[in-house]
């Protein structure tokens, strides 16, 4: 182990994981926003209004990132519509790119895990909103939502994790994220094992405060259990 | 319809190559996975925190990284304890050995938590029954635990697969021939980007949902002798 070489690199490691949480974070939270208004419509009981969005998640769940990445970032560019729409300042670069496709990613895995959360609210829990008099959106506002959420805590923990892991990907797309740095930094030293095993740290790191913070999170959006 | 221009039977290829790597890494994780729990299930110390270590490890670190770990970090070390007995010519690891062992690597530290959750919910009663029907450990371990551990797994072991499938598409970027790469080389010859990596997502698709059947189908077998709760 080349320990000065480390310390050397680790600055700009460190500046290659600011990029990543950064990715991670903001993909997270537009993949929320899309995630809930999609489970809503996959827990409906109309066939047509469940069944749409299943198209989505079906693509995304069931293609590699790494594809859906390159459809993004290097498809887009083959038809001249895209390049010559409004879209393509933001489209050419591969930042955006990147943080589209994160969190549409994100966004179908984290519908589904939602649609089994809502699905899984006690009945009887609806009736009694229901038995109050309560109007649909106040039942979904009041009841249902607060409920699933908070069920699906620890799968949704899990897909954050998923994700921060998945963004690894975006040096594909020539981002300087950690793992794009890392690459550099081997590129110019030669020090694979060493590089990587820094970066490997620096992402468990990551993962391990993350899953310190959300176990904070659930325990206290869980109180009321015992 | 699309228009391949030739480039077909090299796609096809790709995706076979895909499907063997996706099974080769299937096998080489259920060894790690199995090893894993039984690690992590042993009565001595230091072999559970081999195993711990080992989850812990490689489930905190992206499946890429692992990759290039395996890839790059391999034939570093491979090189440097070669020279350090005196054999100074290079060696290469084959690309398809390491993108196995990294996908098998990832796959095996996840199955080893599912094993482990199996093996543990196996009902401790059947295990007594078997002590006092005079079986040896190995015998209970064969004969018990492990057909019904297999049963309960499966589920859980299905949806690793269909991550495993996914992440196949990373060993593209060790250069390996599977779908992902050979998209890429028909997409240097024609320049349409968004026609060969869409159908190769259309391919995925394809292999994730037949997956998907055959894992209703494993399971509907897995327990064709329990009773269901409720209808």
């Amino acid at each position: 182990m080349n320990w000065e070489e480390i310390f050397v690199a680790l600055p700009k490691l460190l500046d290659g994981a600011v990029l990543t949480l950064e990715l991670v974070f903001i993909s997270c939270i537009i993949g929320f926003v899309i995630a809930i208004p999609v489970a809503l419509m996959r827990a409906s009981q109309n066939w047509w209004v469940s069944n749409i969005p299943l198209i989505y998640t079906f693509f995304f769940r069931g293609t590699p990132l790494l594809v859906q990445l390159f459809l993004f970032y290097y498809g887009a560019a083959q038809f001249d519509a895209v390049r010559e729409s409004i879209f393509w300042p933001v489209l050419k670069e591969a930042y955006w790119c990147a943080l589209i496709v994160f969190a549409l990613n994100t966004g179908a895995y984290t519908a589904e895990i939602f649609r089994g959360a809502i699905q899984a609210v006690p009945h009887g829990e609806v009736e009694a909103g229901i038995a109050i008099g309560m109007q649909k959106h106040t039942l979904y506002r009041r009841i249902v939502l607060p409920r699933a959420i908070r069920m699906a805590l620890p799968a949704y923990g899990n897909e954050i994790i998923l994700m921060l892991k998945s963004s690894a990907l975006a040096y594909t797309i020539t981002l300087f994220d950690l793992t794009g740095v890392t690459r550099t930094i081997i590129a110019r030293n030669y020090l694979a094992i060493e590089m990587y095993f820094t970066a490997g740290v620096i992402y468990l790191l990551m993962t391990f405060i993350f899953i310190q913070v959300w176990m904070r999170v659930e325990k206290r959006l869980l109180k009321f259990q015992n | 319809m699309i228009d391949l221009q030739g480039f077909g039977p090299q796609i096809a290829l790709g995706a076979w190559m895909t499907v063997q790597v996706a099974f080769g890494g299937l096998i080489v994780g259920l060894v790690f996975g199995l090893m894993g729990a039984a690690a992590k299930l042993s009565p001595y110390a230091v072999l559970r925190g081999m195993g711990q270590s080992y989850t812990t490890v490689v489930r905190g670190i992206p499946e890429i990284l692992v990759v290039l770990i395996v890839y790059f970090g391999g034939e570093d070390i491979v090189n440097r304890i070669a020279e350090s007995v005196g054999y100074n010519d290079y060696i290469e690891i084959n690309v398809f050995v390491a993108g196995v062992c990294a996908l098998g690597l990832s796959f095996g530290a996840y199955a080893t938590e599912v094993f482990r959750g199996a093996i543990q919910s196996v009902p401790v009663g059947q295990i007594e029954a078997a002590v006092a029907c005079g079986m040896h450990s190995h015998q209970i371990y064969w004969r018990i635990t492990l057909p019904q551990a297999m049963r309960l797994a499966i589920p859980g072991l299905g949806n690793l697969f269909q991550v495993l499938l996914k992440d196949t598409s990373l060993v593209s970027l060790i250069a390996l021939p599977e779908l992902m790469r050979t998209s890429q080389a028909a997409i240097q010859n024609t320049k349409e980007p968004f026609t060969f990596y869409f159908i190769a997502a259309l391919i995925y698709l394809g292999i994730t949902t037949v997956v998907l059947v055959g894992q209703i189908y494993a399971e509907r077998w897995a327990n064709r002798g329990v009773k269901r709760a409720s209808a």
